[in-house]
């Protein structure tokens, strides 16, 4: 069986190190209790449900639809299907071909790709077969159809629902059955010319769609990282910095600072530099002017992100779209297992909903943390993957709804064993 | 943290005395929990689980789908794209709207719908929430539509995959996971005429996916109630009766009659009676006909039935679509909630499949055998008592629809593509922009984003300095139709070469014409 080789094992291992165990200590029973011992109990207390009836055995007929779930009516489904003939055109028009996959995969498939998250995964029923679960996004199928056929060269969409037995308490309004919309180019390439692909369809996708101003914000996890380390942040703390800096979007930054300093141990000297630089926004410029910016340049890896940006921004003036992309130090979102271009699009205004909306549902494998950043189609470009999340919005005076595609790049290291 | 309370100890031993007490004894912790406090404790020990790092944190990937799924490569999503287009169109003519349902409903939605079928529905696990299941229809997610939101007409239809745990054993290459493609008219209306639409639309979309000739058997439950009865088939075997005759479609009738008679106990003047009617085929003339059968009409149900098909047939008449369909009464099909009228749309010539065909997988509740009838593409009829079932004061609201066999389709499609000679394109790029020497990238991502600016399909390689050789491949493996090629002269010339893939033909194209150009030809092949 090919395996897809390390770069998985270090998206992996990135993924599950990411929070505290703190809570564990609320947790009864807690000290000493192996997996198979969690299973042995959770399957004792399931049997005494079954025992006492499942749910309640009533034999009328409930009239909902499972928690998380909702049906489409026509009016719904008539916006959906102009939305998605929007998309796929906009795909179609760029040479891209779709797939699709089953709703369920082997459990195995999805074990250990989405760390933390994996609790959030369905299963199903062990009815004496093979384990499955319900594919938590579109990503890991991707990467499964295409080691199983051998396919190093692919440009796909795929348009399909996903599932994730979200906490309802934690993130109101979310949905656990949502659609996501994937677009990637897996293949070994000139540096940047899908990248500038991938922001073209953003932007024309956008543009369609006529929601109103947008800006697509771009960064480099290169750039990031190079940043952090001339300004003193130890190798250790990247990640945890950087989701701090990821939180610039909702709050101001002095408590951004508070939290780097107070709470995850970063000097004030070493915030402060950051914040230099995080507020540092621009084009081709900017990046021509940070490749002589005398402590980042002492970086080699923030030196080959800018001088890719570079690169990527006289591609997207050859697409005439560098009216809505910013080069902007403060994107940070979704790291974990980006490695190079990453861009996230935003709305510049939003309409007022009545209703709380549903929490921004990314796709992101785990690392997004996904709080309510209203106006955010997210995208991001590593060199070898690349993703944009979407936002469902509803806007009750005009009864319209928004949602928007999840589009991304990503491409696989073929093991060369 | 829950008390445990003596009074659940007698809730639980007393509420279900299903299975024995002594396996209570035996779980820790047991007395007086409560369902929610299980809820509670079970969500707490799998969050504690997740912490430890869930299940065996392999790190490698299975390279297999589950047993009964499969991928959906380009090429085939290319073909599904064409079969789906031809059949909403054809019920957005006849003014249908959709709708969409999610992929699992609570479990006591599906309970006691499918009969013994209910052991292929495929359950969520127990996760501590609600206990969830796989939809295995898309009929009962209707009627639960229906009640829930009080609709009592609607015309709609629902593209989506269902999804049942079938013994592969017993129906080899049958999908676990297959689309099914439903339209029903619900709403109480004049008899007949929308179950007339119904068969129209059949037509139609057979017609339209070009899949060679075809028919259309009707028949419908009253008719066949009544002809049992009146062949002195006692009401309880009604339906393992049913079921008998329905496998004339596969068996000879020496066959039949034996099981009717050996394994079922009617009488063989009975058989020979109902072997008599079976063997009935025709149009309006044969349901006159047996209106004025000394047997049948004696049956007040089976007059109501042979009444309506003489209306039925009338409508199809000025339907114009006769021709191809048949009053059959060995027609007996998926009858467990059907009320009336029924039909089958059967192929009169099947492809040689180089490996088995999927099973018929059509949507009928439980009912439905769906042997490997390898020629049956769509199936349906009226039922009138289905929605009633879900609704709290069992207000009834009559439906009448069709399901059709669209994996079957596929499955056609996928053979026809292949015999054919022409490749099935699985983008729609017409242009590729190449470039015919060296460090002309930049003009390449320039033109691509005028033709893409004005709404052409166009792509270019992404290599700095790509071979036109590679390039014109690229265009032949992919089937694109045109290539647009830069060079130094032309771009001194201001004109973009134009080059025919097919024919090899170049000509040279202003720049300014070129997205008309392109336009042009492409409208035209």
């Amino acid at each position: 069986m090919a395996t897809l080789g390390l770069t998985c094992v270090h998206l992996c291992a990135g993924l599950m190190g990411r929070r505290a165990a703190s809570s564990l200590r609320s947790l009864r029973c807690v000290s000493g209790m192996t997996v198979s011992q969690i299973d042995e109990e959770v399957a004792k207390l399931l049997e005494l449900k079954a025992q006492l009836g499942g749910d309640d055995g009533k034999q009328t007929f409930v009239l909902k639809t499972a928690k998380g779930t909702r049906d489409y009516n026509p009016k719904q489904m008539a916006i959906r299907e102009k939305v998605f003939n929007t998309i796929v055109s906009c795909f179609k028009r760029h040479g891209a071909e779709t797939i699709d996959t089953p709703v369920f995969e082997l459990k195995e498939t999805l074990t250990g790709k989405y760390g933390e998250d994996s609790k959030l995964i369905y299963d199903l029923k062990d009815q004496g077969g093979e384990l499955l679960s319900l594919r938590y996004d579109l990503t890991v199928p991707f990467a499964r159809y295409l080691a199983m056929n051998k396919i190093t060269n692919i440009k796909r969409y795929h348009i399909a629902k996903v599932y994730r037995r979200d906490n309802p308490a934690m993130t109101r309004g979310r949905y656990r059955e949502f659609y996501q919309c994937d677009f990637d180019i897996a293949g070994q390439y000139d540096p940047m010319i899908p990248d500038a692909e991938c922001l073209k369809i953003v932007y024309e996708i956008l543009s369609e769609l006529d929601l109103g101003d947008f800006h697509i914000k771009v960064n480099d996890r290169r750039i990031l990282d190079g940043m952090f380390a001339v300004c003193g942040v130890p190798d250790e703390k990247f990640r945890t910095i950087c989701s701090t800096v990821d939180k610039l979007d909702k709050m101001l930054w002095e408590d951004v600072k508070n939290e780097m300093v107070k709470e995850k141990g970063l000097t004030e000297e070493a915030a402060d530099q950051i914040g230099e630089y995080v507020s540092m926004q621009g084009g081709m410029d900017l990046a021509e002017r940070l490749l002589h910016d005398p402590k980042l340049s002492q970086s080699k890896q923030a030196c080959a992100g800018l001088t890719d940006m570079k690169q990527l921004f006289s591609y997207l003036q050859l697409f005439q779209i560098t009216d809505k992309v910013v080069f902007d130090l403060s994107l940070a979102r979704g790291l974990d297992y980006y490695t190079g271009v990453i861009y996230e699009a935003v709305l510049c205004q939003t309409l007022q909903a009545p209703t709380p909306a549903p929490a921004e549902q990314n796709g992101a494998v785990s690392g997004e943390e996904g709080g309510v950043s209203v106006g955010s189609v997210a995208g991001k470009c590593p060199a070898w993957g690349r993703k944009q999340s979407c936002q469902q919005r509803r806007c009750a005076p005009q009864k319209l709804k928004f949602w928007w595609p999840q589009h991304r790049r990503t491409f696989w290291k073929r093991d060369s064993g | 943290m829950a008390t445990l309370g003596l009074t659940c100890v007698h809730l639980c031993a007393g509420l279900m005395g299903r299975r024995a007490a002594s396996s209570l004894r035996s779980l820790r912790c047991v007395s007086g929990m409560t369902v929610s406090q299980i809820d509670e404790e079970v969500a707490k020990l799998l969050e504690l689980k997740a912490q430890l790092g869930g299940d065996d944190g392999k790190q490698t990937f299975v390279l297999k789908t589950a047993k009964g799924t499969r991928d959906y490569n380009p090429k085939q999503m290319a073909i599904r794209e064409k079969v789906f287009n031809t059949i909403v169109s054809c019920f957005k003519r006849h003014g249908a709207e959709t709708i969409d349902t999610p992929v699992f409903e609570l479990k006591e939605t599906l309970t006691g719908k499918y009969g013994e079928d209910s052991k292929l529905i495929y359950d969520l696990k127990d996760q501590g929430g609600e206990l969830l299941s796989l939809r295995y229809d898309l009929t009962v997610p209707f009627a639960r539509y229906l009640a829930m939101n009080k609709i009592t007409n609607i015309k709609r239809y629902h593209i989506a995959k269902v999804y049942r745990r079938d013994n592969p054993a017993m129906t080899r290459g049958r999908y676990r996971e297959f689309y099914q493609c439903d339209f029903d008219i619900a709403g109480q209306y004049d008899p007949m005429i929308p179950d007339a639409e119904c068969l129209k639309i059949v037509y139609e979309i057979l017609s339209e996916l070009d899949l060679g000739d075809f028919h259309i058997k009707v028949n419908d439950r009253r008719i066949l109630d009544g002809m049992f009865a009146v062949c002195g088939v006692p009401d309880e075997k009604f339906r393992t009766i049913c079921s008998t005759v329905d496998k004339l479609d596969k068996m000879l009738w020496e066959d039949v009659k034996n099981e009717m008679v050996k394994e079922k106990g009617l009488t063989e003047e009975a058989a020979d009676q109902i072997g008599e009617y079976v063997s009935m085929q025709g149009g309006m003339d044969l349901a006159e006909r047996l209106l004025h059968d000394p047997k049948l009409s004696q049956s007040k149900q089976a007059c109501a039935g042979l009444t309506d098909m003489k209306q039925l047939f009338s409508y199809l008449q000025l339907f114009q679509i006769t021709d191809k369909v048949v009053f059959d009464l060995s027609l007996a099909r998926g009858l467990d909630y059907y009320t009336g009228v029924i039909y089958e749309a059967v192929l009169c010539q099947t492809l040689q499949a180089p490996t088995p065909a999927p099973a018929e997988q059509n949507g009928a509740v439980s009912g439905e055998e769906g042997g490997v009838s390898v020629g049956s593409v769509a199936g349906g009829g009226r039922y009138d008592g289905l929605v009633g079932m879900f609704d709290p004061k069992g207000r009834k609201v009559p439906c009448v629809g069709v399901s059709i066999g669209i994996e079957r389709i596929f499955s056609i499609m996928e053979q026809k593509a292949e015999l054919s000679a022409e490749k099935v394109r699985t983008t729609e790029t017409q242009v590729l922009v190449a470039s015919a020497q060296k460090n002309l990238l930049e003009e390449r991502l320039r033109l691509t984003a005028e033709l893409w600016n004005a709404g052409i399909k166009a792509e270019l390689l992404y290599k700095k300095n790509p071979k036109l050789l590679t390039q014109l491949q690229h265009c032949e493996e992919t089937g694109i139709p045109l290539v647009a090629i830069l060079g130094e002269q032309e771009l001194k010339d201001g004109v973009v070469k134009v080059r025919n893939v097919a024919t090899r033909e170049e000509v040279d194209v202003s720049r300014a014409e070129l997205v008309e150009e392109i336009k042009k030809r492409t409208s035209e092949s």
